[in-house]
C-alpha cells in the first residue's frame, strides 16, 4: 500500500452490509518465520526447526498464531484507513500453516450500528489456504468517521 | 472421545485458575515497531513514517494492533515447572482496543489466567488454558485487553 493509499478515509456512510472486504494475498515462507520470531520474542521451535516441529508431532515448521492475527488485523487497516480505528479482533487458528504456501486473507461485513455516537461496523474476517479451507476465522469491530457530522 | 482425561483437570484447574504473572514491561521504540511492521509485512505507513502519520488523526506513529503480542510473551509461558504439559500452541485471541500504542510509551502486561479445560484432541490430551492479559501504559491507561487461548499438550 502506498502512502495516497492510505490518505483515503472510508466513512460509515460508504460502507454497506454485506459488502466483501478488499481481500490481500500474504506469502508466509521460513524467512518471514524466522524475522517474526526475533521481533516477536516467541522462539517456539515449531516455527522455524523443521526437526523439532516434527519430533512434536506436527507436519512441519508452522505459522505462529500471532503472524496470522497480524495478517487478519491488516485486511482491517488497509481497509479502514487513517480515520478509522480497530475496536476489536478476535481470531480462532482452527488450522495449522505452512510457510511456502499462501495465505488469501479475506473479509464480510456483518452489520452497522451506531451506538453511544460511535459509527461501528462488525466485520467477519479470515483466512484461507490454497484449498479455500479456512484456517483461522476472526471477527472484528470498527469505528469509521461520519459524514454526518 | 471416550477415553479417559490422563490427569485430574480439577486438580490443574484448583491451582492455576486466578493465578496471575508476574508483570512484564516494554518499552516502545521505533525501530522495534518498524522492524515488526516489516516482519508481518504490513507497508502501513502509521507504523512506520513519522511525518505521514502526523497529518493524520493518530498524530504521529502508532504500533500495530497485533504489536502488543510482544509484550506478553513471557507472561504467556511463564507457566510452573510442575505443569504436566511441555508443549505450547496458540489458540486464538479476542482483543479490544481503547488507546493506541505510540512511541516511547511503556506498555506493563499482567497475565491471569481465567479457566482451564481439557481435551483429547489429535495430538492427544490438550489442556486448553484461557488468559486475560491487561497492557496498561505509562499514564496508567489500559491500552488494550486481550482473552487468549493457549493450549499446551
Amino acid at each position: 500500500m502506498t502512502t495516497s493509499d492510505m490518505s483515503k478515509s472510508l466513512f460509515w456512510e460508504d460502507v454497506l452490509e454485506g459488502q466483501v472486504i478488499p481481500a490481500i494475498v500474504k506469502h508466509p515462507t521460513t524467512r518471514q518465520l524466522v524475522r517474526y520470531a526475533g521481533v516477536s520474542g516467541d522462539f517456539n521451535q515449531i516455527h522455524y526447526d523443521k526437526d523439532h516441529a516434527l519430533s512434536m508431532g506436527l507436519p512441519g515448521v508452522i505459522l505462529h498464531g500471532a503472524l496470522k492475527s497480524a495478517f487478519l488485523a491488516q485486511i482491517l487497516t488497509d481497509w479502514i484507513g487513517i480515520s478509522g480505528k480497530l475496536k476489536k479482533l478476535g481470531c480462532q487458528y482452527r488450522q495449522m500453516d505452512e510457510p511456502g504456501r499462501p495465505l488469501f486473507c479475506k473479509g464480510l461485513v456483518q452489520t452497522k450500528y451506531v451506538d453511544n455516537e460511535e459509527y461501528l461496523v462488525e466485520c467477519d474476517i479470515w483466512l484461507e489456504n490454497e484449498q479455500g479451507e479456512k484456517s483461522t476465522l476472526g471477527w472484528a469491530i470498527v469505528s469509521l468517521p461520519t459524514k454526518s457530522n | 472421545m471416550a477415553s479417559e482425561f490422563p490427569y485430574d483437570l480439577n486438580a490443574l484447574k484448583e491451582s492455576f485458575v486466578g493465578s496471575e504473572s508476574l508483570p512484564t514491561i516494554l518499552e516502545v521504540e521505533k525501530g522495534h515497531v518498524r522492524a515488526f511492521a516489516e516482519a508481518i509485512e504490513d507497508a502501513n505507513s502509521l507504523w512506520a513514517n513519522e511525518m505521514f502519520a502526523r497529518r493524520t488523526p493518530f498524530g504521529g506513529i502508532v504500533a500495530p494492533p497485533t504489536f502488543l503480542r510482544v509484550v506478553s510473551v513471557q507472561s504467556i509461558e511463564e507457566l510452573p515447572d510442575h505443569f504436566p504439559f511441555k508443549r505450547l500452541l496458540d489458540g486464538g485471541s479476542e482483543w479490544e482496543y481503547l488507546h493506541p500504542v505510540r512511541i516511547g510509551d511503556t506498555v506493563t502486561a499482567v497475565s491471569r489466567i481465567t479457566d482451564l479445560y481439557g481435551r483429547i484432541g489429535r495430538l492427544g490430551p490438550m489442556v486448553f488454558i484461557v488468559s486475560e492479559i491487561t497492557y496498561t501504559n505509562q499514564l496508567s491507561q489500559v491500552v488494550a485487553i486481550q482473552k487468549s487461548t493457549s493450549i499446551r499438550y
